[in-house]
């Protein structure tokens, strides 16, 4: 994942300034920033969802776009399943889009993410929707999984768990997978990299275990101390 | 399950965590080590990292890998010593630290390690238990 000189312009807000950056493939990238730092915008543009004002976003060598999205699964932060459907529905319905959606796999993350396949969309508390997300996501063989906020607003035992789920399912070496969060403190051990986002710039990047030992801290307090 | 300190390199816990078992002879010599799959789930870290900190100690020659088999402790008598003497180094340096940090030389140091075991207060700070 590539971005050569990235801008993103909402009407007159600067939304992205110009941002380059690489990602290698294969690791789980954390994207930290505040609110309005760029995060989701980002994951829009790799996602192929949106277009920069200028510049370009690359994924695996091509421009993000039509023809990248079948090697892109994309996670939105709101929640976008279907409050009729059941479980078991949803699961089918989202392979009617996703043809690298693999069924079994997905049975067995519903399982371990102690949903029912019974279960109607809209019973699901927050924790629990946000599991059938991931657990959707986490099914499809695509090699880029970009995941907007995944652990923002749900309890404790379902961080928990997306957590293990993410950690489990990654393919070292062959699956990318960015995740935007400020649940930084928990998640921090199951990232490779982190990119810190502010007022769509880059300010800080590297290995985590890297930032670890150069600034003999944790990600959460580098966090803490570049946002405060 | 050991608790990791986000503050140092995660990698670098788990070779000290490894070395350890090591040590305590939880692993022994020619054994072989968890899967990185396995690890990264029993530690809930990133595979790359357990990656990272078996090539670290492969390097060092505490590990080795057998191709298509997994890794395994080194054989090798001497290791252990070694192992055993750098955690002895680390705990003596970690004891200076501290106490320096009570503003205590290194001699000042080692007066109270001897005052220590004259008074019997050697055995885990028994003496002080009984009072």
């Amino acid at each position: 994942m590539v971005a050569n000189n990235l801008i993103k312009k909402y009407g007159h807000t600067l939304a992205l300034c110009g941002l380059n950056l690489e990602i290698p493939k294969g690791k789980i990238v954390a994207l930290l920033g505040p609110n309005g730092s760029g995060k989701s915008t980002l994951l829009k543009l790799f996602a192929g969802l949106i277009h920069p004002t200028a510049g370009e976003a690359l994924v695996l060598g091509e421009r993000a776009g039509v023809k990248t999205k079948s090697k892109v699964a994309y996670v939105p932060e709101f929640n976008h399943l279907y409050r009729w459907q059941t479980v078991e529905e949803a699961t089918r319905f989202a392979m009617k889009f996703f043809s690298d959606l693999d069924y079994e796999l997905a049975q067995k993350l519903i399982e371990e993410m102690q949903l029912e396949p019974e279960q109607k969309i809209g019973s699901l508390s927050k924790g629990m929707h946000a599991r059938l997300k991931l657990a959707l996501a986490l099914a499809r063989t695509a090699p880029v999984l970009l995941l907007d906020e995944p652990l923002s607003g749900i309890d404790p035992q379902s961080r928990r768990k997306i957590l293990t789920a993410l950690v489990d399912t990654y393919r070292p070496g062959e699956q990318t997978i960015i995740l935007s969060t400020h649940q930084v403190l928990e998640s921090e051990a199951t990232f490779d990299q982190v990119l810190f986002l502010q007022e769509g710039e880059l300010v800080l990047w590297g290995e985590a275990d890297e930032l670890r030992r150069e600034h003999n801290s944790s990600i959460e307090d580098l966090f803490t101390e570049i946002y405060q | 399950m050991p608790q990791f300190d986000p503050a140092i390199p995660i990698y670098r816990q788990i070779m000290d965590e490894i070395s350890g078992q090591i040590i305590s002879g939880k692993l022994k010599a020619g054994g072989q080590l968890p899967s990185v799959r396995e690890l990264a789930q029993t530690f809930q870290v990133n595979p790359n990292t357990i990656a990272r900190a078996y090539r670290e100690l492969e390097r060092e020659g505490i590990v080795f890998t057998r191709r298509g088999q997994g890794t395994f402790v080194s054989e090798e008598e001497g290791i252990f010593v070694t192992l055993k003497r750098e955690r002895a180094e680390a705990i003596i340096a970690s004891f200076f630290r501290e106490m320096s940090s009570l503003g205590f030389s290194r001699q000042e140091s080692l007066a109270w390690a001897q005052e220590s075991i004259n008074r019997g207060g050697d055995k885990n700070g028994a003496r002080i238990g009984r009072q």
